[in-house]
């Protein structure tokens, strides 16, 4: 699978090339929908209630405007100029900021009812320049965001972890910061449909149930994936045929043959019906 | 950006700590628009206690939002209100110009109802 956290950070991974890609793409917007509402699902609001959200990583407006579907009112934080333009045209109903969440965030104590973040948190574990420290960064955004939380309200990440130890760090500096809660693994034995989504609790509301991790899904990973559309399949086929002749075969051997007079060798044998023929048995 | 989120907002400079001063974000050269919304007594109220409620007003007066100086004792059965307030946290859209930080002084622009929160090196 292919990092984009490895390629350039996200402000300037994200420009506007980028943004109008990802939110043209139908996969991109399906398979972004679909992590939204399972992310929402692990919140556990109380239903038929309106709440106030934060959507960290907005980008586009993607998740935002399932929040506005479900009747929330939201603000939306992103880094990247060009996604955020985007949201603007599209008209979403939260607020918008251009923020880098490393820097900590500026919210008073017990703003929000709740946050959801989709496909971000690995962002934050990259240097991308001198001054970042992705372990100072992430403790920065961890202690405000639980300051910016109600007691007893949820904090949902889905992200993609790029390894073991990822993950400890991440969620070693959560619990530090004063987070319970844990990792929920949809799909576990789906190397394509599995996602990750760390589910943390901000403390526990005065006089509230203690909160339980929810449990990650199972089963067939069709039922609920975003299918391959056959164009997609049938490009990947064709980058698989390539020109290259199969290696040993005459057409191969001739071939090799052609590059090396091209790259002025002299003693190149020359071409004859006997070329890359097979023995007989006998010998 | 509605003024229930500015509500929210403090300044997050690193040394800005003073807790009076930091609260709220001053508006400059404010641009305002109003966007209808739809309104949700429920959402309302559930949202009161969480506002500060002096600091909204003397933002709406700065802006030259119309706004009751206090909060009626059972706000859900006062429609004026309710309506005022809703036009006033949901409704009003500042849309350009800037806040500032009254402890520190740091500016954050507003382009396009964006505001830019990103701080320099050495405010992190």
């Amino acid at each position: 699978m292919s990092r984009p956290e490895h390629i350039a950070p996200p402000e300037l991974f994200y420009g506007e090339d980028e943004a109008k890609k990802y939110t043209r793409n139908t996969r991109i917007a399906a398979i972004q929908a679909e992590m939204t509402l399972r992310a929402v699902e692990l919140l556990s609001l109380p239903e038929d209630q309106p709440h106030f959200l934060l959507d960290i990583g907005c980008g586009s407006g993607l998740s935002g405007e399932i929040l506005d579907e479900e009747g929330h009112a939201w603000v939306g934080l992103d880094i990247a100029p060009s996604m955020l333009d985007i949201a603007v045209e599209k008209d979403v109903e939260g607020d918008l900021f251009l923020q880098d969440i490393g820097q900590g965030m500026a919210f008073r104590p017990g703003a929000f009812d709740g946050a959801i973040s989709i496909s971000v948190l690995q962002w934050l574990c990259n240097a991308d320049k001198t001054e970042n420290r992705p372990q100072y960064r992430l403790q920065r955004f961890f202690s405000t965001l639980f300051m910016a939380l109600q007691r007893g309200a949820r904090a949902v990440f889905q992200f993609y972890p790029e390894n073991d130890a990822q993950v400890e760090l991440i969620m070693g500096i959560a619990m530090k910061c004063g987070f319970t809660g844990g990792l929920v693994v949809d799909y576990p034995n789906s190397k394509k449909a599995r996602k990750f989504y760390l589910c943390l609790f901000a403390g526990q509301a005065a006089g509230g149930a203690r909160h339980e991790l929810p449990r990650g899904l199972d089963g067939e990973e069709n039922a609920a994936g975003v299918a391959y559309t056959q164009t997609r399949i049938q490009n990947a086929k064709r980058v698989k045929k390539s020109r290259k002749p199969a290696k040993n075969t005459v057409e191969w051997i001739l071939h090799k043959k052609e590059l090396a007079r091209k790259r002025g060798k002299e003693d190149v044998p020359l071409d004859s019906r006997y070329t890359g023929r097979k023995r007989k048995p006998r010998f | 950006m509605r003024l229930i989120t500015h509500n929210m907002l403090k300044c997050h400079v690193k040394n800005c700590n003073d807790p009076d001063k930091q609260f709220p974000l001053r508006f400059k050269d404010a641009q305002l628009e109003q966007i209808e919304a739809e309104r949700n007594d429920e959402f309302l109220v559930r949202m009161l206690p969480r506002i500060e409620w002096s600091a909204l007003a003397t933002t709406a007066t700065e802006l030259g939002i119309e706004l009751p100086k206090e909060v009626p004792k059972v706000p859900a059965d006062d429609d004026a209100f309710m309506q005022a307030l809703h036009t006033a946290i949901m409704e009003m859209h500042v849309k350009g110009g800037s806040m500032v930080c009254n402890g520190c002084g740091h500016e954050y622009k507003i382009t396009k109802g964006i505001p830019n929160m990103l701080l320099a090196e050495h405010e992190i």
